[in-house]
């Protein structure tokens, strides 16, 4: 587990100070809304529809124990008593009072957390795999990069006033779980005869206009990876449009100027920056990755998981639905579900982060990830003690088997929190998990993502969803676009639009059809959602779902 | 040609709080909507909405949004701002909890 390095915790005390006296001035009048605004949103802090949010960040999606039961202090002490985990593997409280949010940072500095830098046109909070140092099929762990990353770029005197914001992911495996090629920079850590380097792909990126990243090398060598990166920002902040915001993102500059020219930018660009790198960068990505050592697995029977799993049919569900391979067979990577039918995605409650910050100090060498899925995930637990861990889950709503199912929905907070919303997307995501659970389908289902955003800006993710959902506000009223067949992993697609959208009542309706059409058509039980509907494409699901055009049609 | 100019309402965000406030005839802020001023000329607007910008220290991103006479005073036209006068639909948190 990485700790804070001294010039770290001075930093982020500081700009604790520093806020405190901020917001003591804008309360008395001497700073105003104009002034102020600018310095909470560098501290996480943004003004909603009912109340002030407050975005922590969690570098690369992990947490310890003890950080996890600090914010279930601050849940309970200066919020509603819950918190929401979200898709960039951040924490948001919804109720901050404006002179709570002081105490509520210097909470979070004494477990060496910070919402610095969640905003604001900087290289934001990298992200990285949520089973990260666990999966069975990772070449390395990439959360030493990730933290590389970090603190390269924290204050980084280039990147404070960048066109836009900057987004970067890294995984050590081929099965993308961090969306690698829906952001500014992905890298995919790859070994090349023996030696490590870097999959580099830019250019992606959800939102307005939404577009899938590039390969702009597929093998970087791993000391190359700062003066690179470093080359592909000094580029786009050279030649990026900062004459319009929405046109002022990587992927835009990608795909105006076209990868190749902009690897032949890039790659000049390297040559210039590539000297001044002595190596030091190097020396401190080791540092980093000695404190990233696996924690010492046991060694010890697995009985008790067997027994379990041939006796407790509930059980069994749950570990084949919410469990991974990790790289030592007597272990398992244990996602716990955000998603209980009916339930808001990726909240959870302050009694239940103490619940999981306890299991994962007593059977998870205190380790827990948030995933981009807004699920928690305990990476390191020994198969024995799993019937006990499903067993204390269930106590408290977190045994839902439905990783990766229909109802494991990821939805944004769209219009009931959010200022900048056009639609709701809680509560479609809402019906939509309890019409599936009385259906009792899900499971013959299987493997479908939904993703809802209540805008444009695409938080939820909605184009990379097998089912997207995108919220509109259509003259006045709540109205819904759905698109199909877009992918989140290494064989990435964005969805398209089946046609026009539904209104809210009819929005739930529009997906049981959806869902109906792929079960009638699938070749096998075998054939995932997205299989048949790359093997079909939209033309059955779009005559399910405006049979009276495709009347119309034939009749003319 | 501007259209015909719709009845609004001042609103914006309360400093400390955070939450929805309206503005009333008399200078205050509100947090029922039913108690805020129906502002039905457009000039008369524009006076208003730069008095609420001017109250730094109570109110945040003061805007004019629309709203229409119902049987208890002002109420919201479109659904966010029905929202704002609720809260959120997951929780029963917001001005819903004390209505
Ligand atoms: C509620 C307050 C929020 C606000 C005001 C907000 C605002 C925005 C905006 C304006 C963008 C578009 C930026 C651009 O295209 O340049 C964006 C993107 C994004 N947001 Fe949020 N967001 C909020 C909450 C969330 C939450 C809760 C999540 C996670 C569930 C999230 C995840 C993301 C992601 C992943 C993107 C990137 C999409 C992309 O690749 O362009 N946001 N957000
Ligand atoms: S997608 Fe839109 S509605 Fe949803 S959180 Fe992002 S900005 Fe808000």
């Amino acid at each position: 587990m990485y700790h804070y390095n001294d010039f770290d915790t001075a930093f982020v005390r500081n700009r604790v100070a520093q806020f405190r006296a901020q917001v003591g001035r804008r309360i008395d009048g001497s700073l105003t809304e104009d002034e102020f605004k600018p310095l909470r949103l560098m501290n996480g802090l943004y003004l909603q529809l009912h109340a002030y949010m407050l975005r922590v960040a969690i570098p690369y999606g992990t947490l310890n124990s003890r950080q996890m039961h600090q914010l279930a202090m601050i849940a309970d002490r200066w919020d509603r008593g819950y918190g929401h985990f979200t898709t960039r593997q951040n924490i948001q409280y919804n109720w901050p009072k404006l002179r709570d949010v002081p105490d509520m940072l210097e909470a979070l500095a004494d477990v060496g957390m910070h919402a610095i830098q969640t905003s604001g046109n900087t290289i934001r909070n990298v992200t990285a795999d949520h089973f990260a140092g666990a999966a069975a099929d990772e070449v390395a762990d990439p959360r030493p990069v990730a933290e590389l990353l970090r603190q390269w770029s924290t204050d980084h005197p280039e990147f404070q006033f960048l066109p836009r914001k900057f987004k970067i992911a890294v995984t050590g495996a081929e099965a993308d779980r961090a969306v690698i090629r829906a952001h500014d920079i992905g890298l995919r850590i790859v070994e090349r005869d023996g030696a490590q380097g870097f999959e580099v792909i830019v250019g992606g990126g959800l939102g307005r206009t939404p577009m899938i990243g590039k390969v702009i090398t597929d093998f970087l060598p791993q000391a190359d990876l700062l003066p690179y990166l470093e080359a592909i920002v000094s580029v786009w902040n050279l030649i990026g449009r900062r004459d319009n915001k929405y046109k002022a993102r990587i992927k835009i500059t990608v795909h105006e100027h076209g990868i190749d020219e902009i690897r032949t930018l890039v790659d000049a660009r390297f040559a210039e920056l590539r000297p001044a790198f002595s190596g030091v960068d190097q020396q401190i990505l080791a540092g980093i990755e000695a404190q990233f050592a696996p924690p010492p697995l046991r060694a010890a029977p697995v009985a008790p998981f067997e027994t379990a799993y041939a006796k407790d049919p509930v059980f069994r569900s749950w570990a084949d639905t919410n469990l991974t391979a990790h790289r030592d067979p007597q272990h398992a990577i244990v996602q716990i579900s955000l998603k209980a039918h009916g339930a808001t995605p990726g909240d959870a409650s302050a009694e239940q982060m103490r619940v999981m910050a306890d299991l994962a100090e007593r059977y998870g060498h205190n380790e827990l990830r948030v995933s981009h899925e807004q699920n928690i995930v305990l990476p390191h637990v020994h198969k024995a003690d799993l019937p006990l861990i499903h067993a204390v889950l269930q106590q408290h709503g977190l045994a839902t088997a439905n990783i990766g199912l229909i109802s494991d929905i990821i939805a944004c907070p769209g219009m009931d929190y959010c200022a900048l919303a056009t639609a709701r997307s809680i509560p479609i995501a809402q019906e939509i998990a309890t019409r599936f659970d009385e259906l009792k389908l899900e499971h013959e289902i299987g493997d479908l993502k939904i993703k809802i955003s209540g805008c444009i800006n695409a938080c939820g993710h909605h184009h990379v969803g097998h089912i997207g959902i995108l919220g509109l506000d259509r003259a006045g009223v709540e109205n819904y676009q759905i698109t199909l067949g877009g992918d989140h992993t290494q064989t990435a697609a964005l969805g398209a639009r089946t046609g026009p959208g539904f209104p809210a009542e009819e929005i739930v309706g529009a997906v049981e059809t959806i869902v109906q059409t792929y079960l009638d058509i699938r070749s096998s039980r075998e054939e995932t959602f997205i299989e048949t509907f790359r093997r079909t494409g939209m033309t059955p699901f779009k005559s399910a779902l405006y049979p009276d055009k495709e009347a119309a049609r034939d009749a003319a | 040609m501007s259209r015909e100019f719709t009845p609004k309402v001042v609103t914006a965000n309360d400093l400390i709080e955070g939450d929805a406030i309206w503005l009333t005839e008399d200078d205050g802020w509100t947090r029922d909507i039913a108690q805020a001023e129906l502002i039905e000329d457009e000039a008369h607007g524009q006076l208003r909405l730069l008095h609420a910008l001017s109250q730094h220290s109570v109110a945040v991103g003061a805007y004019l949004a629309e709203a229409q006479l119902g049987e208890w005073g002002p109420q919201p036209v479109h659904f966010r701002e029905i929202f704002r006068t609720r809260g959120p639909s997951n929780h029963a948190h917001g001005k819903q909890e004390s209505a």
